[in-house]
C-alpha cells in the first residue's frame, strides 16, 4: 500500500456522497464554462484586430434609423479618412430556418478590404466579388456550417426588406472578429428594394490612430443640425454601446458566475467537513500512530483536490464536447452560431476547481490540526 | 534486575473544566521495568487512562517527569512526539480502530508508511506481524470480514509492526467475549515472554489483569497498592 492508495480508498469510502459531490462540481463548472463562453461570444467583436482604426457612424436617434447615402461624399473628404463603406443590416433568413443564424451586411465591395484590413480573402475571390453585383463573401464558420463553396447560389428572405435576394458566393473569408457574417453589394440591395439613397450606417477607416479623435469629432460636427444627425465613435466604443443595449450583461454574467463559484465552495467545503467529521476518530488514531499534522493535511487536501479535479475534468470536458461537437445554433435557436470553449476559459475553470479543492480543505484541516489525540480518542467511547 | 523503561516522578495532571479543576493524577511516582506486563487497574475516573496516555506521549502532564527509554516525553514538541510515538510505542485500543476501507495487511502497514522502508520490506514486516498474531491467512480480509477477536489481533499486529519496545493497551478486551479476550491476552503475554516487549495494559477486569506480571491500582489519581 502507498499513501496515494490510502487516500484513494478513503475518498471512495462513501461512494454515493463522492459521486454526488463530483457531480455537483461537474455541473457547476459546466455552468461556469457556459457563462464564460457566452460572455466571450457576446463581447468578442470588441477585441477584433484593426478595430483601433475604424470608426462607426450611425443615426444619432437610433441604430435602426437609416442614414442618407449622400453623407458618404462628405465623410470621404474629411482629412484622415482612408475609406468609407455603407454597412446595412439585411436580416435575411436562410431557407426554412426559423431565425436568422448569421448576419448579412450590404457594403461597398471595393471598400470592404480597405476598411476591414483584418479580412483575409484571395485576390481572385476579391476580384470575383467586385465584378458581379449579386455576389457575396461569407465567413468560414458559416460556410463550413452550411457546406457553402465558392460558386454556390443561395437565397435569403429578408425580415426587414420585402422579398428575397439570391446570392452567389464569390469568396470565403477568415480573419475577422466574426467569421460568421456575410457581406454583399449595397448596390444590389438598393436596386432590389427600389429605394436608393439610404444606408444602415457608415464604417470608416482612419489613416492613423492619432487622427481618430479629430475624425470622429469632424464627422459628428459635419451632420449636426441636419435631418440625419450622426453619432460617430470608435469601433470599440460602438461595440461596447451595442452590448450595453442588451443590458449590463457582463455584470449579470459575472454575478451569476460568482454565485456559481460561491455555491460550489460551500458544497465542496461541506462535503469535506462531513467526510472529515466522520473520520475524526480514525484521524486521531493516525495521529497516535505517528502521523503529523502536515501529513493529515496532505490526506485531506489530496482528497478535496481529487474530488474537485475529477469534477472539473467531467464538467469542463462535457462543456467542451457539447459546445464543440454539438449544433450550438440549434441549441440556442440561432442566438449563438459559434460557442468556442477556449483554452483560456478551460484554464480559468480549472483554476477555479483547483482553488476550490484547496479552500475546501482548509477548515477540516484546521479542525484536525487543533484536535488533540486524547480528545479524538474520546470520541471512540 | 531489568532496566527501567518508564520512570515517572511526581506526575500530576489537572483538567480545568471552566471554574472547576479536576485532578486526574496526583503526584504519581512509578517505575516500570523493561519486559514487564503491567496491569493498570482502577475504577472509572481513577486516572489510569490518563496515565497511559501520558506514558504513550498522546497527552501532557500538568507537572512532573515522565521518562520513557530515557526520553522525557513531556519536553518534546508535537512533531517530535509524533515521530517518537511512531518509533517507540505500539497502541492497542478498546474498539480496535482499524480503518474499515483497508485490509488487515494494509491496516498493519499504516505505521510503516512513515518509515524509510521500501514496499518489499514493509510487506515482509507486515507478514511477520500477522504471523505473530496468527492471522497471516486473513491478510486480505477487510475488518468487517473479521471477528472482534481477530480485529483486535490485527490491531496488536499493527502495534508491534514497527518493533517498538513499549506497547500500551487501553482496555484491549473490553469489547470482546471471554474466548476472544483469552486469545488476545495470550497473544500479549507471548509478546512479552517471546519478544521481550514491555506491555502496559489498562483494564477493569481482574481476570485480564491476572495475565500481567504486575498489577497496580489507581484510586482518585493516586496509586493505592
Amino acid at each position: 500500500m502507498t499513501l496515494s492508495t490510502f487516500i484513494f480508498k478513503n475518498a471512495l469510502r462513501n461512494k454515493r456522497r463522492a459521486l454526488l459531490s463530483v457531480s455537483s462540481v461537474a455541473a457547476s463548472l459546466f455552468l461556469l464554462v457556459t457563462l464564460q463562453v457566452a460572455l466571450r461570444e457576446l463581447t468578442l467583436p470588441v477585441e477584433s484586430a484593426g478595430a483601433e482604426l475604424r470608426v462607426c457612424a450611425r443615426n444619432k436617434v437610433s441604430l435602426t434609423n437609416p442614414l442618407p447615402a449622400r453623407q458618404r461624399t462628405i465623410i470621404e473628404k474629411i482629412p484622415g479618412v482612408e475609406g468609407v463603406t455603407p454597412f446595412t443590416w439585411f436580416g435575411g433568413q436562410f431557407q426554412n430556418e426559423g431565425a436568422m443564424t448569421f448576419a448579412q451586411f450590404a457594403m461597398d465591395a471595393r471598400e470592404t478590404r480597405r476598411v476591414f484590413t483584418d479580412l483575409k480573402l484571395t485576390a481572385a475571390e476579391q476580384a470575383a466579388y467586385e465584378s458581379e453585383k449579386s455576389s457575396a463573401i461569407i465567413g468560414k464558420i458559416s460556410a463550413d456550417k452550411y457546406h457553402f463553396k465558392v460558386g454556390d447560389h443561395f437565397t435569403l428572405d429578408s425580415t426587414i426588406y420585402p422579398g428575397s435576394l439570391e446570392f452567389k458566393i464569390a469568396g470565403i473569408f477568415t480573419g475577422t472578429a466574426d467569421d460568421r457574417m456575410m457581406m454583399f453589394h449595397q448596390e444590389y440591395l438598393d436596386e432590389s428594394i427600389g429605394t436608393p439613397g439610404l444606408v444602415g450606417m457608415w464604417w470608416i477607416k482612419v489613416k492613423n490612430a492619432d487622427d481618430m479623435p479629430i475624425v470622429i469629432k469632424t464627422i459628428n460636427d459635419a451632420f449636426a443640425n441636419t435631418a440625419a444627425e450622426v453619432r460617430a465613435e470608435s469601433e470599440r466604443n460602438f461595440q461596447l454601446g451595442f452590448i450595453s443595449m442588451l443590458g449590463n450583461i457582463k455584470t449579470l454574467i459575472a454575478s451569476i458566475s460568482t454565485v456559481v463559484v460561491f455555491t460550489l465552495v460551500l458544497v465542496t467545503a461541506s462535503t469535506m467537513s462531513m467526510a472529515v467529521r466522520e473520520r475524526f476518530r480514525e484521524l486521531a488514531i493516525l495521529k497516535a500512530l505517528g502521523f503529523r499534522r502536515r501529513e493529515l493535511f496532505v490526506f485531506i487536501l489530496a482528497e478535496s483536490f481529487g474530488l474537485a479535479v475529477v469534477g472539473a475534468v467531467l464538467g469542463i470536458g462535457a462543456a467542451y464536447c457539447v459546445y464543440t461537437f454539438g449544433n450550438i445554433s440549434q441549441m440556442t435557436h440561432g442566438i449563438f452560431v459559434s460557442f468556442e470553449v477556449t483554452p483560456h476559459i478551460m484554464g480559468l475553470a480549472a483554476l477555479v476547481a483547483a482553488l476550490l479543492g484547496i479552500i475546501s480543505a482548509i477548515a477540516p484541516s484546521l479542525a484536525v490540526a487543533r484536535m488533540s489525540v486524547v480528545n479524538g480518542l474520546k470520541t471512540l467511547d | 534486575m531489568s532496566e527501567t523503561i518508564v520512570r515517572i516522578r511526581e506526575l500530576t495532571k489537572v483538567y480545568a473544566q471552566g471554574e472547576i479543576q479536576v485532578t486526574a493524577l496526583d503526584r504519581i511516582t512509578l517505575d516500570i521495568a523493561a519486559g514487564e506486563f503491567l496491569a493498570l487497574m482502577g475504577p472509572s475516573g481513577s486516572g489510569k487512562s490518563t496515565l497511559l496516555h501520558i506514558i504513550a506521549g498522546v497527552d501532557r502532564p500538568t507537572s512532573g517527569e515522565c521518562l520513557v527509554q530515557g526520553v522525557d516525553v513531556t519536553k518534546l514538541n508535537e512533531s517530535q512526539l509524533a515521530d517518537w510515538r511512531n518509533q517507540n510505542v505500539g497502541f492497542i485500543f478498546q474498539t480496535f480502530n482499524l480503518i474499515p476501507v483497508l485490509t488487515a495487511a494494509e491496516n498493519v502497514e499504516l505505521p510503516l508508511l512513515l518509515t524509510q522502508l521500501d514496499r518489499r520490506q514493509r510487506r515482509q514486516q507486515v507478514e511477520t506481524a500477522l504471523e505473530v498474531v496468527g492471522l497471516a491467512d486473513r491478510a486480505k480480509h477487510l475488518p468487517r470480514q473479521l471477528s472482534g477477536g481477530q480485529e483486535q489481533r490485527v490491531a496488536i499486529a499493527r502495534a508491534l509492526v514497527t518493533d517498538p519496545k513499549l506497547i500500551v493497551a487501553d482496555e484491549p478486551t473490553g469489547n470482546l467475549d471471554s474466548h476472544s479476550a483469552q486469545e488476545v491476552l495470550t497473544a500479549l503475554q507471548s509478546l512479552r515472554r517471546d519478544a521481550g516487549k514491555t506491555i502496559i495494559m489498562v483494564t477493569h477486569d481482574p481476570k485480564a489483569a491476572a495475565f500481567g506480571t504486575r498489577q497496580i491500582h489507581l484510586e482518585k489519581g493516586e496509586l493505592s497498592a
